[in-house]
């Protein structure tokens, strides 16, 4: 893949569809690329964190240790971002992310990645957005579950 | 050390000071006729009446011409005994002062070797360096001069002065007549020039503390953006600099118009007064013309006695000034670091204090009353709140420190009496920051056993003596000074017991893996199978991913093109990878190949891509360093490149435009960079290239690359990389770590891990051992400790910088390897002392408390108080 192409699947991320492409491109330049075989991990939950993935093609599992044993909380396909939240705050992987199937990914490291929401505040609002649109999703089904909790 | 340094050169020099100033008084008989002749042969031979001739000498006679000629042989002798006489003189005069200022350096430096290591706050690197290099530079050259100058010239000045006196008095006395004016004037002014000159060698000592400070510190000034500052404290050291230095010459100049004006007073007298007598008939013209010559000679020597004497006055205060720096109180007594300690000595039984204190000279107490006895057979800790005395206590206990008061005994003996040789080979220290020296690992590892050169070291004897009469040591720093018995029979097994003892083993083994061995025999071809082996492992697919390999036929797209044109490791400069371009022999082989445009064009590409890149980048930010082609200063320049090339093509394009364009695209590695650059065509003609590079490489450049060839060790590449032969595939997640695992197998299965280990301790840890991790430091400061095998090893926050896991399994292999002998650590956690035996709590510089961990542990002890504080 060119870099150029690289650039076209950055644009699909919806935390970067509102970025100027020369922006995207640069960070698709100073980005490494990964391939990650069929099950293997990205990281394990508890792990420090010094990256987070963009998944260029390919999927994978998100997953949660609970007494229980593992289990699958959510799927990451194409276009996703995975382990941001380690880059951003500095708390061990929440959880662990494992390849589905033959998986090629773009490392961003938290250097890159904060560096880039610092220089271009774009970026930073897009983030936010983001983020933001996460919680609301996230109270939602919180106020979803709760409201099904007490009706059931 | 003699405060004086006419004291000190007369008690290391006199011999040579005595020939010097005898050869200087036999010099001037010579002289007096070289002068006397000239007279002779114009007043007697030339101008003389022929009824004179022939002349009678000795019983020979000679005719006016034959007297003549022989004068004149005879003044050419005396030309060349006059002058080979200033040569003999001069050359001994060089190398007494060459030898003394050997000395007088050695003898600085060994005083530094025995500073008390408190003064060393007070005086820093800078100026210590400025005073050992630059100020006492010109001491050598002044001592050399110290005594045959003065004789030397003022003989001779007294000698034309005597010959002057002899052909007439008054005109004599009227050439010199205002010397004594001179010689009153001159020396009020050379003072204020010399106040000047302590100044400023007092400002540039100060201008080299700080150009050290901002090398040490670069870290913060970078770090907190205070460059303006330097800048400006800079600027003002500089001015302060200026100053003085102007006002210096400006007197010195002073002091020169005024000799020269009052030296060509001479030839006025001898026109006037001279041609006066002359004109009266009471003086001979052969009279007149040699005064002129010998007045004409007259002033060298007078301007050397004032040269001189601004010089000795320099030479005096420069001389006093550093041997006052160098002589504080408290030095360690020259005895106990020189020649070699008591044999057999020990440290055994144990360390008694009683009431040592230590302050230092603002009165702060570090130390107060501490009286106790440590046993030198078990595991002792020391704990402490910071600044309660707990590190200190380890400095004086490692006699590193000496106590203001009370006494240290060790073994039975006062520690201060102890010879260096005891207290640096019985006992061993290691405090948070262990320092490297800029040597390899290896050198590190054993430097704590290098007390003094082998039996079989054969310096030569020539050096020996020279050495001995400059009274500096005469041992052959290149002999073997490893002390062999203390290491044990088997070395490279001790050490790589003591490397695993400190868990640093595994980076060695990883430095020999980065590094290069120049394998023959035996161990090439083990190396060379491994290569084999390795490559057998690539028939599994998903270790085949990881890896690829080199083969000549094949463009390789993980590795840079000027890898693929090369296809070899550069040895030395010539084919740097980053300057190919500038290649001779490259670019034949590009233009050969019809290349060059190609090439151009892909630079094109490249230094377009990277001006859209990075160009919205504020300079210095760390993605240029990691991963521009083109310095963030030169993105304007390729930009101009580049425009001319839009307008006039590329073909146009200035050699140097071109060269710019150029180096480029070398660096470009397909897999990793993704530009689109390289291409299947472009691969198949640097693939020719290759080919064509190695088939006619001419002779001379055959020592700068090594080729990788499948069958062939190449010394110039790692171990890694040998065994490898290709490159780790980009892309592959942990890739390189799996590939390094890979490696490590391979080097299991076939024996070579002591071959690698062997490579690793051979690796330069650079200044300050800058090239290993601050962790990797330490660790190798504490394996340093360990593999003297000291009677008793005093740990000052010798573990601080590394995890708690690491610290516990450290401690319990230093427990093992010292038990019986005697283990003194200073921790940082109170809770790291409870596997001790002993305990010994520190507070406000006073000992609170002092038992097993078991006695100390309860409620209302200083020890439980430091516990919970955490």
């Amino acid at each position: 893949m060119s870099l150029n192409e690289e650039v076209e699947v950055l644009r699909r991320v919806p935390l970067f569809a509102r970025i100027d492409p020369a922006k995207l491109k640069l960070l698709a330049f100073t980005s490494e690329r990964l391939v990650f075989p069929a099950g293997s991990e990205l990281f394990h939950q508890g792990d420090a964190g010094d990256a987070a993935y963009i998944l260029l093609d390919g999927e994978a599992d998100i997953l949660v240790d609970t007494p229980e044993g593992e289990i699958v909380v959510a799927k990451a396909g194409r276009h996703e971002f995975v382990g941001e939240i380690a880059i951003l705050i500095d708390v061990p992987r929440t959880a662990t992310v494992r390849a589905r199937s033959e998986l090629s990914t773009l490392v961003v490291t938290k250097e890159t990645f904060l560096g880039m929401a610092s220089e271009f505040p774009d970026v930073a609002i897009e983030i936010m957005r983001e983020l933001a649109q996460r919680l609301a999703d996230t109270t939602a089904q919180l106020t979803a579950a709760r409201a099904a909790a007490a009706a059931g | 050390m003699e405060h004086s340094i006419y004291r000190y050169v007369i008690r290391h020099s006199l011999r040579a000071q005595v020939v010097l100033t005898l050869l200087a008084i036999a010099s001037f008989p010579f002289l007096y006729a070289f002068y006397e002749l000239p007279k002779q042969i114009v007043n007697r031979v030339i101008q003389g009446d022929t009824g004179d001739f022939p002349a009678v000498v000795l019983d020979v006679s000679f005719t006016q011409f034959e007297y003549l000629f022989i004068l004149c042989g005879g003044f050419l002798l005396l030309v060349v005994a006059n002058q080979a006489f200033k040569y003999v003189i001069n050359v001994l005069a060089g190398r007494t002062g060459e030898r003394m200022l050997r000395r007088l350096r050695y003898d600085l430096y060994a005083r530094v070797l025995r500073f008390p290591l408190p003064h060393f706050r007070k005086l820093s690197q800078g100026e210590i360096i400025t005073m050992i290099t630059a100020e006492v530079e010109p001491l050598g050259g002044f001592i050399g001069d110290a005594f045959k100058l003065p004789v030397f010239q003022g003989g001779y000045l007294l000698v034309i002065l005597a010959f002057l006196l002899v052909q007439n008095w008054v005109m004599a006395a009227a050439a010199v007549a205002l010397y004594p004016l001179q010689f009153y004037v001159v020396p009020k002014l050379q003072r204020r020039v010399n106040s000047f000159a302590k100044e400023r060698v007092r400002l540039v000592r100060r201008l080299s503390d700080r150009i050290g400070e901002t090398v040490s510190g670069v870290q913060e000034i970078r770090g907190n953006d205070t460059s303006a500052y330097e800048r400006a404290a800079m600027s003002a050291a500089l001015g302060e600099i200026y100053t003085v230095r102007l006002r210096i010459f400006i007197w010195k100049f002073v002091i020169k118009f005024l000799n020269n004006s009052i030296n060509h007073l001479g030839p006025f007298c001898f026109y006037s007064i001279g041609g006066y007598f002359v004109i009266q008939g009471r003086l001979e013209i052969g009279t007149l013309m040699a005064a002129i010559a010998a007045h004409k000679d007259l002033a060298a020597p007078w301007k050397e006695l004032l040269n001189y004497y601004q010089r000795r006055e320099d030479a005096r205060i420069k001389y006093e000034q550093v041997v006052t720096q160098f002589s504080p109180p408290g030095m360690l007594d020259e005895s106990l670091q020189l020649g070699p300690p008591p044999p057999g000595a020990r440290v055994h039984g144990e360390l008694a204090a009683s009431g040592l204190a230590l302050r230092d000279d603002t009165g702060t107490v570090f130390l107060e009353g501490v009286s106790l006895g440590i046993p030198a057979d078990a595991p002792v800790a020391v704990v402490g709140a910071p600044g309660s005395g707990r590190e200190e206590l380890a400095l004086v206990l490692a006699r590193l420190t000496s106590p203001t008061s009370g006494a240290l005994v060790i073994s039975g003996e006062r520690s201060d009496r102890l010879h260096e040789g005891v207290t640096g080979r019985r006992l061993a220290f290691v405090g948070p920051h262990a320092f490297l020296f800029n040597a390899t690992v290896r050198d590190n590892l054993l430097y704590g056993l290098k007390h003094e050169p082998g039996p079989d070291a054969r310096p030569d004897p020539r050096w020996v003596a020279e050495a001995a009469v400059a009274g500096n040591s005469t041992d052959d720093v290149n002999g073997d000074w490893i002390d062999h018995e203390a290491l044990g029979g088997d070395p490279l097994g001790r050490m790589i017991e003591v490397l695993a003892m400190v868990e640093l083993d595994g980076d060695v083994f990883d430095l020999g893996l980065r590094g290069t061995v120049d394998a023959r025999g035996d161990l090439r071809d083990r190396l060379l199978r491994a290569r084999r082996a390795f490559r057998e492992r690539l028939a599994d697919p998903a270790i085949a991913a990881l890896v690829e390999s080199f083969d000549a036929d094949r463009y390789n797209d993980n590795a840079t093109v000027g890898e693929n044109l090369l296809f070899g490791t550069p040895v030395g400069e010539g084919f740097d990878t980053e300057r190919l371009a500038e290649n001779p022999w490259v670019m034949e082989v590009l233009e050969a190949e019809g290349l060059v445009p190609v090439l151009l064009e892909a630079g094109r590409t490249v230094a377009a891509t990277m001006i859209e890149l990075f160009s919205g980048l504020p300079p210095g930010h760390t993605a240029f360093e990691r991963f521009s082609f083109i310095e963030a200063d030169d993105l304007p320049e390729y930009q101009a490149v580049l425009d001319r090339a839009a307008q006039d093509g590329l073909e146009a394009l200035a050699a140097e435009d071109r060269g710019r364009l150029l180096s480029l695209p070398f660096l470009l590695q397909p897999a990793r960079h993704r530009l689109g650059v390289v291409d299947d065509d472009l691969r198949a003609r640097l693939l020719a290239a290759r080919r064509r590079f190695a088939a006619r490489l001419p002779e001379s450049l055959r020592d700068r690359i090594q080729f990788f060839e499948a069958d062939r060790y190449n010394a110039a590449a790692s171990i890694q990389d040998n065994i490898l032969f290709g490159k780790v595939a980009y892309g592959q997640a942990r890739a390189a770590e799996r590939v390094k695992g890979l490696v490590t197998e391979v080097i299991d299965e076939l024996d070579l891990r002591s071959a690698v280990v062997e490579a690793g301790l051979d690796y330069p840890v650079g200044i300050g051992g800058g090239r290993l991790g601050a962790v990797q430091r330490q660790k190798l400061g504490l394996a340093r400790a360990v593999v003297k095998r000291p009677d008793v090893l005093v740990l000052s926050d010798a573990t601080a910088g590394l995890d708690g896991g690491t610290h516990g399994r450290i401690a319990d292999r230093l427990f093992r390897e010292f038990s019986g002998r005697g283990l003194i650590w200073s921790l940082h956690r109170a809770d790291l002392a409870r596997p001790f035996d002993r305990v010994v709590v520190m507070r406000s510089a006073r000992v609170a408390e002092s038992g097993t961990f078991e006695e100390l542990d309860r409620d209302g002890t200083a020890l439980r108080e430091l516990l919970e504080a955490g």
